[in-house]
C-alpha cells in the first residue's frame, strides 16, 4: 500500500478536502468568518460546482436542491448564517435527503468577527439534525466524509460544526483519492418532499423515531472514543475543548464525543460509572452537560466551574480543575491597538461627511462596522445583515419622518444583497421616508474579498453580467436613487443633504472599489507642505494611520502607507497637502 | 504540560496586513519537514484590519493545543515593537524575543487618547533575552521593503533550529515565485546579523 501523502492543512481547507474526497458535487455558500475558507478551498477542486449565494438560506436550498437530484451535496456558513439558513434547515429535517447533504456551521467562541457567541449545537437539537464535531485538521476531513455516510445511511441533513479554533488552525492531514459515486436516480416521491401539513404530519413521526434510531447507533459510532487513562477523573468533551484536556491532563480519562446530537446515552453512562470525578468540557452552552445531568448523573460538572463565554484552555482546566496557579508575568500595560480602516479606505470618506453633517447612522455586518468606533463613531446600531434599514424604518414608523431627517441607514453592496434587499422593499411598500446608504466597494471585504451578484464574477472565476444596484433599487420601488464618489467629500455632502432632507424615500449608492481589492490602483499619494500646515488637525480626524503629527505639531503623511485617496487633503482649508505621483 | 520533545512554542505578532501568516506557514512546513508533529493558530477576519494580531505555531513530538498560552513560549517573533511589548509575557523566563525595531502607532495613540510607550526596546531587554532588528531599513537597502518579514524571519532561524538550507528552500517554495531571489536576500540579511 502506498502511504498517503500528509499536507498542513487549515481546518477550513481539510473541510473542503473532505467533500472533495466523498465525491460532493455541489456547493453553496455565504462568505463568514469563520467558514470562508471552506468555499474558497473547494472552488479549486474541477470537479466540484462551488458558488457564492446571496444568503445562507439561499445556499441551503441550492444544497438540499442537489441532494434531492441524487448528489451529494454542501452548505457553508458562520453560526449567524445559520439562523438565516434556519427556515430551509428545520424542514430539510422532514424530508430528508436523497444524495448525502451536509451543513457546515462555523461558531466563533470568543467572537473574534461576529455579533454573538451563539451555539450551533442548540440549533441541531432544535431542528432534530445529527451534529458532528471534529478537533483537528485530520478529523475535520475524515469527520465531513463520515457525516456524508451517516446522512444517507438516516436519510437525514447532517451539521458539522467547526469552531474558529479549529477552522483557522493548521495540522498534518493525509490526503486521499475522490470517491466518485454515480447519480442516485430522481424519483418523484411527493409524500417527502412536498412539506404541507398532511406529508409533514407523517414526516415528523419519521423524524422522531430516526432521532431515536441514531441515539442508539450513536454508542457504536467510530467518531466517539474513550481513552480511559487515570479513573480517580474523566472527562465529556469535543472538538478542540478535547486537545485542552489532552495538554493539561494527559493521563486523565476522556470520552471524546465525535458525535454532539443525539447523544450517545449508554456510552457516556458507561464512561460516567468508572471514573470518580466527571467534567463536562464544552465550550459556549451547556448542551452536554444539561442532558447527562438530566439522566441522573449528578456528579458531572460543569458551568459551575468553566465558563459559557469565550475560548476554552489548557490554563482553565489547570486553574479550575488542578488548582493551580499560572505561573506568567502580568501583560504589559499598553496602548490598545483595535482593528481600523485601512487607509484609502472609501468608507472613512462617507462616514466623515455623515459625521461633519451631524448625521446618525443605523449600522449593518461588514468593515464599515467600524463607523462605530471613535475617532468616526456615527453608526449607532449594529444587529445582524440587512438589519441597518429595516431598522432605520422602525425608527421612522416609531417617531415619525421629521424624527429621521438627520439619519441614514449604512449597508454594504454584499450585505444589501444578503438581506437588504427585503428591507428597502419594506420601506419602498410601506411609505418610509429615509434615506439610505449603500457604501458599495465591489467585493464582500471584511471576509477577505468575495464575489457576489454585482460584482460580475463567480466563485469559479466566470464573469457573468453583474447585477445593477441602482436598477434593483429603482424596481423595488424607490423613487429617488443616486450615485456619489465615495471619495468625494462635496460631491457625498451635497447629495447627503438634499436626499435626507428629502420627504421620500431616497438611496445613495456611495462607490468606490475596497483599497485592498485586488486591480485597485492608487497612482498618487499624498504630501503634506509643513510650510502651509496651520496645526488645526482637521485632517488627523478621520483618523486614517497613514497620518500623523510630527514633532513641530504639523501634520505628515506615512508614504509607505498611504493610498493617495485624498481624503486628509480635502479637508485641508489651507491647502497644504497636496496628491503627488508616487515616487515624486 | 505535554513536553514537546525537541519542539517548540512560537508566537508571531504583530500588526494586521504584516504578514505574520506568511511566517507562520513557512515555520509550520520547516516544522513538518522536519518530522514534527505540527499545528499553527491563525486569526483572519474583521481583527486583521489594522489591529493587533497574533499566531501560534507549535511543534514536537505530540501537539495537542493549537494556541500557545502565558509564560509557554520559547520564542516570541514581533513584526512591531509595542506587539512585541504586549505579547512578552508569553514568553518562558528564558525564551529569546526576536523583534523588528519599528514604530507603528496604533489609533489610540494617533488619536491622542494613549502614548507609545517610551523605550520599548529596554523593556524588552531588561525582561527577556531580546534580539532587535532593524529589518524594515535592511528590507529597504535591499529594494524591497515588504520583505521585511522576512528577514525578521532570518535573524529569528537561528533560535529555531532549522538548518539554514531548510529554511531558505522552504520560503523558496511558500513565496511567490517571482518574489523568491528578494525573499532568499531578506533572509540571509537577517540570518547574517549577530545576536
Amino acid at each position: 500500500m502506498t502511504v498517503p501523502e500528509k499536507k498542513i492543512m487549515l481546518g477550513n481547507e481539510a473541510i473542503a478536502r473532505g467533500a472533495y474526497e466523498a465525491g460532493v458535487k455541489v456547493s453553496s455558500a455565504y462568505p463568514g468568518t469563520p467558514s470562508t475558507e471552506i468555499s474558497e478551498s473547494l472552488a479549486k477542486y474541477p470537479e466540484v460546482y462551488a458558488e457564492w449565494a446571496p444568503n445562507e438560506k439561499v445556499a441551503t436550498e441550492v444544497a438540499l436542491g442537489a441532494s434531492v437530484a441524487g448528489v451529494r451535496s454542501l452548505c457553508c456558513m458562520k453560526h449567524v448564517g445559520v439562523n438565516v439558513a434556519s427556515d430551509p434547515l428545520y424542514t430539510a429535517a422532514y424530508t430528508g435527503v436523497r444524495g448525502g447533504m451536509v451543513l457546515v456551521a462555523a461558531d466563533d467562541p470568543g467572537m473574534y468577527s461576529s455579533q454573538n457567541e451563539q451555539d450551533t449545537r442548540m440549533v441541531a437539537r432544535a431542528a432534530m439534525i445529527p451534529v458532528l464535531e471534529p478537533s483537528d485538521s485530520q478529523e475535520a476531513k475524515d469527520f465531513v466524509k463520515y457525516a456524508y455516510a451517516l446522512s444517507e445511511a438516516y436519510d437525514t441533513p447532517v451539521i458539522l460544526r467547526s469552531t474558529t479554533r479549529l477552522s483557522h488552525s493548521r495540522g498534518p492531514v493525509e490526503l486521499r483519492g475522490r470517491e466518485e459515486r454515480p447519480d442516485i436516480p430522481y424519483e418523484k416521491d411527493i409524500a417527502k418532499y412536498v412539506m404541507m401539513p398532511g406529508n409533514a404530519i407523517r414526516r415528523h413521526v419519521a423524524v422522531e423515531a430516526r432521532l431515536k434510531r441514531i441515539a442508539e447507533d450513536a454508542n457504536g459510532f467510530p467518531v466517539n472514543r474513550v481513552e480511559y487513562g487515570d479513573l480517580s477523573v474523566g472527562f465529556i468533551t469535543s472538538g478542540i475543548a478535547y486537545q485542552y484536556v489532552k495538554e493539561a491532563m494527559p493521563r486523565a480519562s476522556v470520552l471524546k464525543l465525535g458525535i454532539l446530537n443525539p447523544l450517545p446515552r449508554r456510552l457516556i453512562e458507561e464512561f460516567a460509572a468508572k471514573v470518580d470525578r466527571l467534567y463536562v468540557f464544552e465550550e459556549l452552552e451547556p448542551v452536554v452537560e444539561e442532558q447527562v445531568k438530566s439522566w441522573g448523573i449528578s456528579k458531572a460538572v460543569g458551568k459551575e466551574i468553566f465558563t459559557r463565554q469565550g475560548e476554552y484552555s489548557a490554563n482553565l482546566i489547570r486553574e479550575r480543575v488542578l488548582g493551580e496557579k499560572i505561573e506568567a508575568d502580568a501583560p504589559a500595560a499598553v496602548p490598545a491597538r483595535p482593528p481600523i480602516l485601512c487607509p484609502g479606505c472609501p468608507h472613512r470618506s462617507v462616514f466623515t461627511a455623515l459625521k461633519r453633517l451631524r448625521l446618525h447612522a443605523t449600522g449593518d455586518i461588514g468593515c464599515y462596522t467600524l463607523g462605530a468606533v471613535p475617532p468616526l463613531g456615527v453608526i449607532e446600531t449594529t444587529v445582524c445583515m440587512g438589519s441597518g434599514i429595516s431598522m432605520l424604518h422602525g425608527i421612522e414608523k416609531a417617531r415619525g419622518g421629521d424624527f429621521v431627517r438627520d439619519w441614514v441607514a449604512v449597508i454594504g453592496d454584499s450585505t444589501f444583497l444578503h438581506t437588504g434587499v427585503n428591507s428597502l422593499m419594506n420601506m419602498a411598500y410601506n411609505q418610509a421616508t429615509g434615506t439610505v446608504v449603500i457604501l458599495d466597494n465591489s467585493t464582500t471585504a471584511m471576509t477577505g474579498h468575495q464575489d457576489h451578484a454585482a460584482t460580475g464574477k463567480t466563485l469559479k472565476g466566470q464573469t457573468v453580467p453583474a447585477v445593477d444596484l441602482m436598477e434593483l433599487c429603482r424596481a423595488l420601488g424607490v423613487k429617488y436613487v443616486f450615485e456619489a464618489d465615495a471619495l468625494d467629500q462635496a460631491e457625498l455632502e451635497a447629495v447627503l443633504r438634499r436626499e435626507t432632507a428629502r420627504e421620500a424615500l431616497s438611496v445613495i449608492v456611495a462607490r468606490s472599489p475596497c483599497a485592498l481589492l485586488k486591480g485597485v490602483k492608487f497612482p498618487y499619494k499624498c504630501a503634506v507642505d509643513s510650510e502651509k500646515c496651520r496645526k488645526c488637525g482637521a485632517c488627523l480626524k478621520p483618523g486614517c494611520p497613514a497620518l500623523t503629527r510630527s514633532a513641530d505639531g504639523t501634520a505628515a503623511v506615512e508614504e509607505t502607507m498611504c493610498n493617495g485617496c485624498g481624503l486628509c487633503m480635502q479637508l485641508c482649508k489651507f491647502g497644504a497637502i497636496e496628491k503627488k505621483r508616487a515616487g515624486e | 504540560m505535554n513536553e514537546l520533545n525537541g519542539g517548540k512554542n512560537i508566537v508571531i505578532v504583530g500588526v494586521g496586513g504584516q504578514g505574520t501568516l506568511l511566517a507562520s506557514r513557512i515555520l509550520g512546513r520547516l516544522a513538518s519537514e522536519a518530522g514534527y508533529d505540527v499545528k499553527l493558530s491563525e486569526v483572519h477576519g474583521m481583527a486583521q484590519r489594522g489591529g493587533s494580531v497574533v499566531t501560534f505555531v507549535r511543534y514536537g513530538e505530540k501537539v495537542a493545543e493549537p494556541i500557545v498560552e502565558a509564560g509557554q513560549a520559547d520564542v516570541l517573533i514581533a513584526f512591531e515593537k509595542l506587539e512585541a511589548l504586549r505579547y512578552l509575557h508569553f514568553l518562558k523566563k528564558d525564551g529569546v524575543v526576536v523583534v523588528n525595531d519599528l514604530r507603528i502607532d496604533p489609533a489610540t495613540v494617533s488619536a491622542g487618547a494613549a502614548a507609545y510607550p517610551e523605550d520599548v526596546l529596554g523593556t524588552l531587554k531588561r525582561a527577556r533575552r531580546t534580539v532587535a532588528v532593524d529589518a524594515t531599513e535592511k528590507a529597504k537597502a535591499l529594494g524591497a521593503p515588504k520583505a521585511f518579514n522576512v528577514v525578521v524571519l532570518g535573524a529569528a532561524a537561528r533560535y529555531l533550529g532549522f538548518p539554514k538550507e531548510d529554511c531558505l528552500r522552504v520560503i523558496a517554495e511558500t513565496v511567490p515565485p517571482k518574489t523568491a531571489e528578494i525573499n532568499r536576500r531578506a533572509f540571509e540579511a537577517g540570518y547574517a546579523l549577530e545576536s
